[in-house]
């Protein structure tokens, strides 16, 4: 397939990574308070990434990205449980979260949740889970 | 604290120390001379009761050891535990002085022997004298079990581990039984102790549980002391070394059952149930170990046999006395109470001519190397001292003047005489079997007796026959034997010193509550003329006469078929168990998933549909419902189509398209039902999962792709069909039947309560972080397990992982 001359489906990747990427990130921040979330956000990611994947070949993808997606769900869960472990530091139970609103220079008047960092361990995780099984997977040829 | 309690563990602290002793001293001194001063510590310290025990002073100490349960270290000592009591240290000592000689201390491991010797000893002082019920199982089963290492002494021979194993099954089997029945008792009376119980006796006999643990008890107690028909292990523990068959297997271990019985007699006794019971099976087991002790030609099977039919004796002796319960005193009562007294009498009597016999088969064994009676004869002028025991210690047991067997024999027939004319039990019809069964037996006694003697140390001596060249044994093995002869004469000229000081006290335990001085006339009573000199004098007569030709008739005794031994019956029923439960397993346990899979279903059928049928829960209300619209209808239709697919698709690739096409309708679903979170979740996970099938599919063999429908299977169907049908009653009856409000209201607040407005995010990373917070670590360890799984069978190749 690579030896073919696939130049528009490059194209169209390009193009449809970004907008795929950004809307990935507006579903995880959008979670809160619309459809969406973590887990749908991480997943949508996970398909960019994917997308990469078949476009180029999954060397090339990885050398512009050295990730390694295992320690990044480990990463995901660590958040997550360290986000339950910051409730207990305040003489709250394991898990409780917190959210106030703050006046921040560029945003104006946003709500920062701790709700958001164990958000972002879940995306992170579920990232992670997706990337590694579909790259041991493709490896094992 | 009382001194009571640290002598009964004594033998349990001593038992720490051999080893060591044995390490330092090994092959110097013989281990057994420091064991020695145990049981005559003991010994020593019991016989100081002896007076304050004749007067009627009881001695009871409790110790709390798990009070909150009731069980408690509480130690009773009357007449019946000090008789056992003196029994087991005194032979004791003199079965560990005699071990001293018997066991070389070059070759045998005796740290090992001891250390047994001395757990049994400590369990069977805990069994007598014991008050709490469950404190006595304790000390029983660890007679048990200690008795079972002893048997499997030598246990590099193939059949000392049979005979352990045969005898652990059987006694460990009647000691649960016997819990079951000591936990009864404890249910009727409401507490642990043996004479609380024996206090609240009245209550006891109309209690509906009453019966049962009755047979419990006396299971145990029969299995113990190997009584018809559990008696086949005795014969089988006669491979442990001698001085254990002489003291456990004769004196000591086999009498807890006697003792039991005599301890609960006061329980039961006095109807006609335990009556029976213990008399009947004690005359069968006379009548049975005395006909199978004549046949055997093996010294030891012999006095298996024997210790078997005289356990009998005591046995039915303890049931007779029983009945002086029924009338509870008066003249009636006394009549039969003498059995009682009979059987603690002979119970002393056994334990001592048994014990001697046993230690002179062991001198015969260990200095001509064989116990083989057709081997064997013309000693007498070899092992003169040996011989002038066997004939005072096989004389007594045959009941002959002027050794205490005499006594006991009499007092035994007077015994039996008296259950003839008695008048309760239905015993006018049935009881003039009981003397003529008690004579039988008594002839066969006689001649067995007469076997040991004459053929081992009459007749020809046969030197070419024999390993070793006998000679007499050194006096250190002689010492223990003499001991015990010299008493088995003493008590013949002093019986009544032994009955104030101990058979008197033992006979009023037995029988609480009847007058003083009932037992103090009748043991006087040892003179004259009477019925039962003429019933001894007739068993010597027929005994000689059949002793001289015994030969033309023992063959008879062999002429039944083999299959109907209990023996044969015992090893059947212990393989066809084997094989019967491997047989279930290997029906069952196929090793097809799929078969574990139907019993799953099958079983969530029967108890799932069961439970709802049974419950009264199945009923479907449609007050609950919604109406349904028109475009979930469609959807429900195409639903059914994408899984009627995948039941009859014929190629995989089908499958897994209309499985993928089921996914996506049901997000659709979600969408219709308003979860976007949901829908969203759905489309992308199913995507997923049939890329990961199609993945499968791809790497399938050829032989699989395209391998046509699924088979139909009338079993499979049913039950499938079952577990849909029940799910869906489930369902609807749950649907049907709401008993409270959903909690979701709570929910409406989660702008205020987490700042979000998405309800379902704000429930999965805030109200029920938890939940999402372990979802996550599962993905994650599936991703490594995924990665694992790949990794390191490309890494090895597919080696096994010891080629690290």
């Amino acid at each position: 397939m690579k030896k073919q001359n696939d130049v528009i489906l490059r194209s169209v990747t390009r193009i449809a990574v970004i907008i795929i990427l950004t809307f990935a990130i507006n579903l995880f921040f959008s979670g809160h308070h619309a459809p969406g979330g973590g887990f749908v956000g991480g997943l949508a990611l996970a398909c960019a990434i994917t997308l990469l994947f078949l476009t180029f070949d999954i060397e090339s993808v990885r050398e512009n990205m050295p990730v390694d997606f295992k320690a990044m769900a480990a990463t995901g869960v660590l958040i997550a449980i360290l986000t339950g472990v910051g409730g207990m530091i305040y003489d709250d139970a394991f898990l409780t979260q917190a959210f106030n609103y703050y006046n921040l220079p560029l945003f104006g008047k946003t709500e920062l949740a701790t709700a958001m960092a164990f958000d972002l361990g879940v995306a992170l995780a579920v990232i992670g889970t997706a990337m590694t099984i579909i790259i041991t997977i493709s490896e094992d040829r | 604290m009382h001194t009571l309690h640290f002598m009964i563990m004594i033998p349990f602290l001593f038992a720490i120390f051999v080893p060591v002793l044995y390490k330092y001293f090994a092959p110097r001194v013989h281990t057994g001379w420091f064991v020695l001063l145990v049981p005559i510590t003991i010994f020593l310290y019991l016989l100081r009761f002896m007076p304050r025990i004749s007067q009627g002073e009881d001695l009871l100490r409790s110790v709390p050891w798990m009070p909150s349960f009731g069980i408690n270290y509480s130690l009773y000592m009357d007449g019946l535990g000090l008789i056992f009591g003196l029994l087991i240290t005194g032979i004791g000592a003199l079965v560990i002085l005699y071990s001293i000689y018997y066991m070389s201390k070059h070759r045998e491991a005796l740290h090992n022997f001891y250390v047994y010797m001395l757990l049994f000893m400590g369990a069977m002082l805990g069994v007598v004298f014991s008050d709490n019920l469950l404190l006595l199982y304790v000390f029983w089963e660890l007679t048990s079990i200690s008795s079972f290492l002893l048997i499997a002494y030598w246990y590099q021979r193939e059949r000392s581990r049979y005979g352990a194993q045969k005898s652990m099954l059987i006694t460990i089997f009647g000691g649960l039984a016997m819990l079951a029945g000591f936990i009864m008792l404890s249910m009727i009376t409401g507490t642990y102790s043996i004479r609380e119980i024996i206090a609240n006796t009245g209550d006891i006999t109309s209690h509906s549980l009453f019966l049962p643990a009755m047979m419990l008890i006396l299971l145990g107690a029969f299995t113990k002391s190997a009584q018809f028909p559990f008696s086949i292990w005795l014969p089988g523990a006669m491979e442990a070394p001698t001085p254990i068959s002489a003291y456990l297997h004769s004196a000591t271990m086999v009498k807890a059952g006697i003792y039991l019985v005599a301890r609960f007699t006061p329980v039961f006794g006095g109807e006609a149930e335990w009556f029976w019971l213990v008399s009947g099976v004690g005359l069968a087991t006379l009548l049975y170990g005395s006909l199978n002790a004549v046949k055997q030609t093996d010294l030891k099977a012999l006095l298996a046999y024997s210790t078997i039919s005289q356990l009998g004796l005591i046995m039915s002796l303890f049931g007779l006395g029983s009945a002086a319960l029924y009338f509870t005193g008066g003249n009636e009562s006394s009549v039969y109470a003498v059995a009682v007294l009979a059987a603690v009498f002979h119970l002393i009597n056994h334990s001592t001519f048994k014990g001697a016999l046993f230690m002179v088969v062991g001198i015969i064994d260990h200095e001509t190397g064989t116990r083989d009676i057709r081997k064997l004869g013309g000693l007498m002028q070899i092992m003169p001292v040996s011989f002038t025991l066997a004939v005072i210690g096989a004389f007594a047991m045959a009941g002959l003047p002027p050794f205490n067997g005499f006594l006991s024999k009499e007092m035994f027939f007077t015994a039996m005489l008296n259950a003839s004319r008695m008048s309760i039990f239905s015993m006018d019809t049935y009881g003039i079997l009981f003397p003529l069964l008690a004579w039988a037996a008594s002839v066969f006694t006689f001649i067995y007796c007469m076997v040991l003697v004459f053929k081992t140390f009459r007749g020809k001596y046969k030197p070419e026959r024999l390993d070793k060249k006998p000679h007499e044994a050194p006096l250190g093995m002689l010492i223990p034997p003499i001991v015990l002869a010299a008493l088995v004469i003493g008590i013949f000229f002093f019986p009544n010193t032994l009955s104030e000081y101990l058979l008197q006290p033992a006979a009023h335990a037995v029988l609480p509550g009847l007058p003083e001085g009932l037992f103090a006339k009748k043991i006087s009573a040892w003179h004259g003329v009477n019925p039962e000199l003429l019933m001894t004098i007739g068993v010597v007569v027929a005994g000689y006469f059949l002793y001289r030709f015994l030969r033309k008739w023992v063959g008879l005794l062999w002429r039944y078929p083999q299959s109907l031994t209990l023996n044969n019956l015992y090893a059947l029923g212990l393989e066809k168990g084997e094989e019967g439960s491997r047989f279930l397993t290997e029906r069952y346990m196929t090793g097809y998933t799929r078969d574990y899979l139907a019993y799953a279903f099958g079983i969530f059928i029967l108890f799932g549909g069961g439970a709802l049928l049974v419950s009264n829960r199945l009923s479907i209300h449609s007050a609950n419902n919604s109406s349904i619209s028109l475009f979930e209808g469609a959807i429900a239709v195409a639903l059914l189509a994408a899984a009627f697919t995948v039941l009859f698709a014929k190629s995989r690739m089908t499958a897994v398209i209309a499985l993928g096409g089921l996914g996506y309708l049901v997000s659709v679903l979600f969408v219709i039902f308003r979860a976007p979170d949901l829908a969203l979740t759905q489309l992308v996970i199913e995507t997923v999962t049939t890329a990961l099938f199609l993945l499968c599919y791809y790497h399938l063999p050829k032989i699989f792709k395209g391998s046509g429908r699924i088979p139909f299977k009338p079993i499979n169907f049913v039950i499938s069909l079952g577990v849909g049908v029940t799910v869906t009653l489930f369902a609807l009856s749950a649907n049907g039947n709401r008993l409270f409000e959903p909690i979701s209201s709570y929910y409406k607040n989660s702008y205020e309560l987490a700042g979000a407005r998405n309800i379902v995010n704000a429930i999965l990373v805030d109200f029920r972080g938890m939940d999402t917070m372990l979802e996550i670590a599962v993905l994650t360890i599936a991703a490594l397990g995924v990665f694992t799984l790949i990794k390191l069978e490309m890494d090895r190749g597919g080696k096994n992982e010891e080629t690290k």
